[in-house]
């Protein structure tokens, strides 16, 4: 059990690529949080980094009381599951997970319970004589995460574990990792791509982007409050919509086919050119003419079942509405479209941050 | 295509491929009937009543007892086998943690070094047999099998080292990091993972360079000078050719006994042959 400091971390690699530019972190003994980014944001770069897989060029990690950049990985007292699982082909699914214990020197018969406990908890325990290529993905998944749990390692790090699996298996996984989580009570550092991944295993999330964090925080704090535009564009889904708006001297912002009141925190920004960023649930068909609210004409229709999609332009921009269900609408039905005041987000249209 | 006419099969499969199995096993065949065909119907002429040059009516061993009886044959074969195992065993040895190397580690001049390697291995052994000459006479090892043992890796660890580099290569590096996180060092998990993942390609490396050793013709024929020191390519051919009297039937018979080796060491491997060159572990 431990807490991971991560203090002014940079990782440039040989050929001048700056993967990982002052990242700061600080998780929390018994934590689970999610690194979450596009692909070259750094977020794998920085596990290896803790896990030490890759040499840190400059920046402290600390692993509970001990800085550890310069352990070995076999000394820092951590598991990883890899996205390929990384199961050693030539052994059984015993001595997959009983490796780790026996290059640490562990009795034979406290080997075999640590194993049988860990294959138990995950339901693998039939499998346990089985070379890594006669299981399915799932299996597979299920021994690389019991090959991490049998050492009672102070933090798990999880790069992509579920991406190589099917889109059912992944939510069935997702649900049980996260169980896991809160039965072994050990901090966790998750990267993924999948922002859902982020959303419903972290405690906390960061977003990373350019190797850089743009936002930590709590899943609903990163949708609620995002602290920029890329933030804000990344986590939801579908999107949040975003289109560019000027401010008038009225504080009124405006764009082809929307004009809107903004809030009194804007009203200095007048004469500006924003963004302003709209999720798609806080869009609803106007009743009447309820302000504010503007008129457009939907592109195409995705009706998902428990909710429909309406895709539209407007304002020079693509942007997507959440409807109720019930609704009947059809593509190139002309609508009205109310917009929630409280909803609102701003951006600065050059920096992205948010206002 | 699922629905092929068969008259095509037969045309663009079956006949080329048999054409060309007749061409590679003639041969062999041919040093078959040679080897067990009397005297009396080997140096008579093709023209004469009844001749049969693609078969023998009177199979004789008389080739072989001769080889075994009048020649050091059984001491080349022994020779030979020697050589061949510890020189392979050497360069096995050398190319894997070269391999290994050359494949995992980053240091500076790793690709210089790579293809350094590999120009060694095209330097033509003909070229090549002149200096290590000089070199096994300063060592004192002319006509004694270290000579062999210690040059025959100069060509075998540059090829087991780029075929092992290869192989390696295709290993998924996951493996090993994970390993080290399992508490091996760099070393044991080379040594505990890398390498028993790898076996077929270092069983493959192994059969080449067994191959390659048991064949070779000109080191052995330059070092070597007694006729019990020598080995089968270099024993049938220096001491079965006197003058301008070729010993076919022994000659012959030599080959095919130096052969069998070699074939059998292909058919118990073979499976791990193909994978070795075709490579990669899934999973």
């Amino acid at each position: 059990m431990a807490n991971v400091t991560i203090r002014a971390l940079n990782k440039k690699y040989d050929n001048g690529f700056h993967a990982v530019k002052d990242v700061n972190l600080e998780i929390r003994d018994r934590e689970f949080v999610v690194l979450v980014g596009p692909s070259g944001c750094g977020k794998t770069t920085t596990l290896r980094m803790v896990a030490g897989l890759e040499e840190i060029t400059s920046g402290e990690i600390r692993i509970g009381e001990r800085i550890v950049n310069d352990l070995p990985p076999m000394d820092r007292d951590i598991a990883m599951v890899f996205q390929n699982y990384a199961l050693y082909p030539h052994k059984t699914v015993f001595d997959n997970m009983a490796f780790g214990l026996q290059m640490r020197g562990y009795e034979k018969t406290d080997t075999a319970k640590r194993v049988r406990e860990a294959a138990e908890m995950l339901g693998i325990e039939l499998l346990l004589e089985r070379k890594p290529r006669q299981l399915s993905g799932g299996q597979r998944q299920r021994v690389a995460v019991g090959r991490a749990i049998v050492r009672h390692p102070q933090v798990f790090l999880f790069d992509e574990p579920l991406s190589n699996l099917d889109a059912q298996l992944r939510v069935q996984m997702r649900v049980e990792l996260k169980r896991l989580h809160e039965r072994l009570e050990t901090t966790a550092i998750y990267v993924t791509h999948d922002q859902v991944e982020a959303m419903t295993l972290g405690d906390r999330v960061v977003v990373m982007k350019d190797g850089r964090v743009q936002q930590m925080g709590e899943p609903l704090e990163l949708y609620g409050k995002p602290a920029n535009k890329f933030v804000a564009g990344f986590i939801g889904s579908p999107a949040m919509n975003f289109v560019d708006v000027s401010i008038g001297n009225d504080g009124i912002a405006e764009t082809e086919g929307l004009r809107l009141q903004v809030p009194e925190r804007i009203r200095s920004r007048s004469g500006q050119r924003l963004t302003l960023g709209v999720r798609p649930e806080a869009l609803r068909i106007a009743n009447g003419a309820e302000q504010p609210s503007f008129a457009t004409t939907v592109d195409v229709v995705e009706p998902l079942g428990n909710e429909i999609l309406l895709n539209f332009r407007t304002g020079g921009a693509s942007m997507v509405a959440r409807v109720d269900p019930g609704l009947r609408v059809k593509a190139h039905d002309h609508i009205r479209l109310a917009l929630d005041p409280q909803r609102l987000h701003f951006f600065d249209a050059a920096s992205g941050a948010a206002l | 295509m699922l629905i092929e006419r068969k008259w095509k099969k037969w045309l663009y499969f079956y006949l080329p491929m048999a054409a060309f199995i007749v061409f590679t096993l003639f041969p062999f065949y041919w040093m078959a009937v040679t080897a067990f065909r009397p005297d009396a119907e080997l140096y008579a002429t093709w023209r004469q009543p009844n001749a049969a040059p693609l078969w023998t009516l009177h199979p004789t061993f008389e080739h072989v007892i001769g080889l075994m009886k009048t020649t050091a044959f059984p001491t080349w074969m022994w020779n030979t086998m020697a050589i061949a195992i510890v020189s392979t065993a050497i360069s096995l040895v050398c190319g894997m943690f070269a391999g290994y190397a050359l494949a995992r580690l980053k240091f500076r001049g790793s690709e210089f070094l790579g293809t350094a390697i590999f120009i060694t291995y095209l330097v033509p052994q003909t070229l090549l047999f002149i200096p290590l000459a000089d070199i096994v006479r300063d060592l004192r090892l002319g006509n004694t099998p270290w000579a062999l043992m210690l040059t025959y890796p100069t060509f075998l660890i540059p090829f087991c080292t780029w075929l092992l580099m290869g192989y390696f290569k295709t290993i998924p590096k996951e493996l090993e990091e994970c390993a080290r996180i399992d508490g091996a060092t760099r070393f044991g998990a080379m040594v505990r993972i890398i390498f028993p993942v790898a076996i077929p390609g270092i069983l493959s490396a192994g059969i080449f360079a067994f191959t390659l050793s048991w064949n070779e013709f000109i080191y052995a024929l330059v070092f070597m000078a007694s006729a019990d020191t020598k080995t089968v390519p270099v024993g049938v051919v220096s001491e079965l050719i006197r003058g301008d009297i070729f010993f076919w039937g022994q000659l012959m018979a030599g080959a095919l006994l130096g052969s069998v080796p070699v074939a059998l060491v292909y058919s118990f491997f073979v499976e791990y042959y193909v994978t070795g060159l075709t490579g990669s572990v899934k999973g």
